[in-house]
């Protein structure tokens, strides 16, 4: 019962973005943010693996991102657009990075890692803003979306919606059954109590550093979808402002439960939309918000319904 | 006496000028309870410490069943059978108290790198796990949040980690502190039978549940072992008396 109760919000948000083509939300720009706030869905459900799941707060996340855009951009200057070689490109590209900056990253903790995972974030957004063959600082249009075995429909709005939707879906499916597995065990039981996890014998660190690469890679596949949503990249989706964004959609959306992730994804998108186009000052009620909102929701948007439910008992 | 399970064969520990434990050398029978009593600040917790592997003995080697384990980490002492139960209650509160357990089953049992499927479901890992609470009388409470559990209870669970771990030696450290005198009752209850087929070492303060478990005593004074033997031994020792016991203890 209890289980239901909490899946009934998730279900209820997927249902809305299924049905949002129908919704008179088909204008194009209403489907592009909506998948914009899909992918960063996709790349917050990662990085709450690490965070509510391991514990680890990375505030470099968004390099993964960017590691899975730039795979794209180069394989598009070589020529290549298929997606049977762009998606395990930037997937294992990403993932391969996060082994890498993690294997050193890991062995830190608490504000230690925070600023390694920072320092690797930078020196992935300076090596970008190098490379001269793809734009450097200026960025890179690509020349064409990703081809599906040389069909073109992820150019089509609404397949590309839903293709997002199916892949955010996915993903949300995958970090539910990392986490109730043997692995997933460990990594909660490691984050809760790192000492009581190494007196039964773990070792937190080949699990931690494993849940880091899964990440990157997953996040490597937002950053391919970011790619094709707006045909450019450029140096700042390695930027450290986004691994905050990212960050607080994570701590908005609640370290409960993996789909506050996508709540909390969703919603800043969304919001950040709405507000910019009220008014020009729009930060200046967006941070307030966000602020209230750490404040006042504990358990974050995925805790809301509980916290509602407990308000109605008195 | 047959082969020892540990040895702990001139350790010494330093916090600063502080000798804590000092050209420490003990050795642990493969059956049965040996306590390690003194007075606070003899270094009792130190020294479990330096057992345990959390921390590093600036000399002296520790051997654990025949093999030098002194530079080992805990995780890796752990694997080769040595557990222990914390002094201040280290369960997993946000887990359940049959998956506290299950994840002790799970670190004996085959690999953790396993993606897929659910291990809350797992039967071999719930089955040992159950069994492990029965003998701990937790068996009705499995389902609770470890958090949710009373002081006492939280000390049961702790045993029932450390047993599902199935380990060659248990490091207790003060498995009665803070316990009211029914918990520790029970607690003695189930240390007395726990005793006939493992190997324990058992750190504590509350003389009577020492005097009552005990195999063997060694006395920890200052950091150095002043004296070790078989409880009537010790009681009657004088230099323990002096430097320990103290007129009540007659």
């Amino acid at each position: 019962m209890g289980r239901l109760r909490g899946a009934l919000l998730p279900l209820a948000v997927f249902a809305l973005l299924a049905a949002a083509p129908f919704l008179g939300l088909g204008a194009g720009y209403m489907l592009n943010l909506l998948a914009r706030g899909m992918i960063l869905g996709i790349a917050a459900l990662s990085l709450w693996l690490l965070v509510g799941g391991g514990g680890l707060v990375s505030l470099g996340h968004a390099a993964m991102l960017g590691v899975g855009a730039y795979a794209v951009v180069v394989l598009d200057a070589a020529g290549v657009t298929e997606a049977l070689v762009v998606l395990p490109a930037a997937v294992l590209v990403a993932a391969l990075f996060a082994l890498l900056t993690g294997a050193v990253a890991i062995g830190t903790s608490g504000v230690h890692f925070i600023m390694i995972t920072l320092a690797f974030g930078q020196m992935a957004f300076f090596t970008a803003g190098a490379l001269s063959a793809y734009g450097g600082d200026d960025g890179y249009t690509l020349y064409g979306r990703t081809t599906v075995l040389g069909a073109r429909w992820p150019e089509d709005r609404l397949a590309f919606h839903y293709l997002c939707l199916g892949l955010l879906a996915a993903t949300l499916g995958l970090v539910q059954v990392l986490l109730a597995s043997r692995f997933g065990r460990v990594l909660r039981a490691a984050k809760e109590n790192p000492q009581r996890a190494q007196a039964l014998g773990f070792n937190p660190y080949p699990y931690r550093l494993a849940a880091y690469a899964i990440a990157g890679g997953i996040a490597g596949l937002a950053g391919l979808l970011l790619a094709n949503a707006t045909e450019f990249v450029a140096p700042s989706y390695l930027a450290w402002q986004r691994s905050g964004d990212l960050l607080f959609m994570v701590i908005l959306g609640g370290l409960g439960a993996p789909h506050g992730a996508v709540l909390g994804a969703l919603a800043i998108v969304l919001l950040e939309e709405w507000l910019a186009e009220w008014t020009e000052h729009w930060r200046l009620i967006f941070g307030p918000l966000l602020v209230l909102a750490v404040l006042f929701l504990r358990g974050g948007l995925a805790g809301l319904p509980a916290q509602l439910r407990a308000l109605r008992r008195g | 006496m047959a082969e020892p399970i540990l040895r702990l064969d001139g350790l010494r520990k330093r916090f600063g000028g502080l000798a804590v434990t000092d050209d420490v050398t003990l050795l642990v029978a493969p059956r049965g309870l040996h306590a390690v009593i003194g007075p606070n600040g003899a270094g009792k917790t130190t020294l479990i410490h330096q057992v345990s592997g959390t921390l590093r003995p600036d000399a002296g080697r520790i051997w654990f069943e025949g093999r030098d384990v002194t530079a080992l980490p805990m995780h890796r002492r752990a694997r080769l059978g040595l557990a222990r139960s914390f002094q201040i209650t280290s369960v997993l509160p946000g887990f359940s108290v049959l998956e506290n357990v299950a994840l002790a089953v799970q670190a004996r049992q085959g690999s953790s790198f396993r993606f897929m499927r659910p291990a809350a479901s797992e039967a071999r890992l719930n089955a040992a796990a159950l069994a492990a609470l029965e003998r701990m009388g937790l068996a009705a409470r499995a389902a609770v949040p470890a958090g949710a559990l009373s002081h006492g209870e939280k000390r049961q669970l702790e045993l029932a980690i450390a047993l599902a771990l199935e380990p060659r030696l248990l490091l207790l450290d003060e498995p009665l502190a803070g316990t009211g005198p029914e918990e520790a009752e029970r607690l003695i209850g189930i240390l007395s039978t726990l005793k006939r087929d493992h190997a324990i070492l058992l750190v504590e303060h509350d003389m009577q549940a020492v005097f009552a478990l005990a195999d063997v005593i060694s006395v920890l004074v200052y950091g150095k072992v002043i004296a070790t033997g078989a409880p009537d031994a010790i009681r009657a020792d004088p230099q323990v008396r002096a430097a320990y016991l103290g007129e009540d203890a007659a």
